[in-house]
């Protein structure tokens, strides 16, 4: 099996034609396949990582620019060159506990507002390409297992993605500040510090495979506008949830966005000192909304897949 | 290896109807096929006569609205996990995945079928080396040629030893010289046994490569069997069709008496133009334009086509080819 059919010279553009003797051989001497549904799902999985490492430069950059610029301008600059940057929500902040830069709230919100951009960039836009065109998605949905399978392994895929993004930007958020500008963050459950950034991870990538199953590809750009600046915007990414008891209207609209529960969940296992919502509401909101995306989704991308 | 029903492909009154809001739009109107183990099948037809519905059906990516069907023995919608390890499918579109290299592509595709990392590497680096595409191993999928994208789906197809190959329109959109290619590696895994189903709409690859042929159009299988027995059938005469500059007067053909020619099966005129199906060919043209000058018709073009599948075609739905 060692020798490649070659054309003539005069007839170079015939290589590639196999002799019968090595297609027998391909044939008849080949591994026989034993696919399982964990073995199948890890192949995926590692698919996934491989590409994630030939894409790590250009995927690293994308997750750390946004958070980074961030705090640099709001923990760094501004500070140094006014030093009395106000939000409503860091007055309300310094009522509530004393002294809290802007750093502080904006380690949890900014995290929060990573994970979503990561979910999102990892599930929905591969996915938009996946099903246009050339529909490459029909090259995995041929793989021997149920097409729901193939959604749940790419919303994994993507909470990966978002967690993995979530643990670099973390220094990062904690470490680029003015002197004397740092967050005040402690966690004081791990745990629970981890289970959060896993479900809020899980989240986004549900939302993301929503997302990306019933998005227009021609309106990709509509992406950005529609939903990622009103959900980071308004997704207590930059004040806390309970700053806007000012505006009470806003706060309660805004509960249907689930940034919301994300910023404030992170809030709570990262920096206490901060007024947020309670636990109970923000696992609610975490638990309940993955399960909700992620139904949602599976069943849009399985009626994509098969029509 | 098949089931009981002894088929490597079987559709029973298989349907698909599409929803719109329009209304239902229908693509395959029940159709009835069996192909045997180790038989090289073609689909023929025209663009949209339900060939990629057909075989969308069969590779189990999409739901029928009625009838059923079989490959290797398994239900495709009761069991379409099961169908998907027996099958190898070569899409129409390049469907390679372009985030990873050649190699990959055959490497992760064994890996889906659970063939562990060391099998699927010395697979992949096989079935690179017997398609010519071991000096393309590192490059991504997105850098080859037509023609060699079209080797690495076949091959990544064949990564599992599928016990049925299906080929959507493998040489749509390649120039000549790559189709012949393509048509010897399709001859020789045929050689080799593997049973395949190809859909095309070029008549000449059908002619060329097929066992048998089921010959489509608008949703329907309009005949079937070995290229031989459909030139036999319905499609054995020569067909010859004159057009005239002006509508052709009602009685032409009556007064020159075509229809009692010996060989003559069957008459037609419509419009401008009048065509006859024939076994005895010789003399008819020139009949039809003195019958055209005597009634001071001009003649602007006349074809005759040998018998062929295209004659086939032109006699089963009375509409020229169209590819």
């Amino acid at each position: 099996m060692t020798t490649t059919t070659r054309g003539a010279p005069a007839q170079a553009d015939l290589a590639g034609t196999p002799q019968a003797s090595e297609v027998a051989d391909l044939i008849a001497r080949a591994p026989v396949p034993r696919p399982t549904l964990p073995r199948t799902f890890g192949a995926m999985m590692a698919r996934e990582f491989r590409v994630l490492r030939r894409n790590a430069v250009s995927t690293f950059t994308r997750a750390v620019m946004q958070p980074l610029l961030f705090v640099f301008v709001f923990a760094y600059v501004f500070p140094k060159i006014g030093g009395g940057f106000m939000l409503g929500g860091t007055s309300v902040a310094r009522a509530a506990a004393g002294s809290i830069t802007f750093a502080t709230i904006l380690v949890p919100g900014l995290m929060a507002s990573m994970l979503l951009m990561q979910g999102i960039m990892a599930v929905t836009f591969p996915l938009v390409m996946e099903f246009s065109w050339q529909r490459t998605i029909e090259d995995r949905a041929l793989a021997p297992v149920p097409i729901q399978v193939l959604a749940i392994q790419k919303i994994v895929a993507g909470a990966i993605q978002a967690f993995l993004g979530a643990c670099i930007v973390f220094p990062i958020v904690l470490l680029v500040h003015a002197p004397g500008q740092g967050p005040h963050v402690h966690v004081t459950n791990w745990a629970l510090f981890i289970f959060i950034l896993a479900a809020a991870s899980l989240l986004t990538s549900s939302l993301g495979l929503l997302l990306g199953t019933v998005m227009d590809p021609r309106k990709m750009q509509m992406l950005f506008a529609v939903i990622l600046l009103p959900a980071t915007m308004l997704g207590c990414v930059y004040y806390p949830w309970a700053a806007l008891n000012h505006i009470r209207w806003l706060q309660m609209v805004i509960l249907i966005n689930p940034m919301v529960y994300m910023s404030e969940g992170l809030r709570a296992v990262l920096t206490p000192v901060l007024p947020h919502m309670p636990m109970w509401a923000v696992l609610l909101a975490l638990v309940g909304g993955t399960a909700v995306f992620g139904y949602l989704g599976t069943r849009t991308f399985t009626k994509r897949v098969l029509n | 290896m098949m089931g009981a029903s002894g088929y490597a492909i079987r559709t029973e009154d298989l349907r698909k109807t599409y929803k719109s809001s329009r209304g239902d739009v229908p693509a395959v109107r029940g159709i009835d096929l069996g192909v045997g183990s180790g038989e090289f099948f073609g689909l023929l037809g025209p663009n949209g006569a339900g060939k990629s519905t057909t075989i969308g059906m069969l590779t189990t990516l999409v739901v029928p609205t009625g009838g059923r069907a079989w490959v290797a023995g398994l239900d495709v919608v009761a069991d379409p996990v099961g169908v998907k390890r027996r099958i190898g499918v070569v899409t129409q579109n390049n469907t390679l995945d372009m985030q990873l290299t050649v190699a990959e592509n055959l490497e992760f595709r064994s890996r889906f079928f659970g063939l562990s990392l060391r099998e699927a590497s010395h697979r992949a680096a096989a079935l690179l080396e017997v398609f010519g595409l071991a000096d393309r191993r590192k490059a991504m999928s997105t850098d080859l040629s037509g023609g060699q994208a079209k080797r690495l789906l076949i091959a990544r197809a064949l990564v599992h030893r599928p016990d049925v190959l299906f080929l959507d329109e493998p040489t749509a959109g390649l120039d000549p010289q790559t189709r012949v290619n393509l048509w010897d590696i399709l001859r020789v895994l045929h050689a080799e046994g593997q049973t395949i189903l190809l859909t095309t709409h070029y008549m000449e690859e059908a002619e060329a490569l097929c066992d048998r042929i089921a010959v489509m159009d608008h949703g329907e299988v309009l005949a079937s069997g070995t290229v031989n027995e459909l030139k036999d059938g319905t499609g054995a005469e020569t067909v010859i069709t004159v057009r005239y500059e002006d509508a052709v007067p009602a009685d032409l053909t009556a007064r020159a008496g075509l229809a009692d020619r010996p060989g003559v099966r069957k008459v037609e005129a419509d419009g401008d133009y009048v065509r006859v199906f024939t076994r005895e060919p010789e003399g008819v043209l020139g009949e039809l334009v003195t019958a055209g000058s005597t009634a001071g018709l001009a003649v602007r073009d006349a074809t005759q086509l040998k018998p062929s599948l295209e004659t086939v075609f032109l006699t089963l739905t009375g509409r020229e080819y169209r590819e």
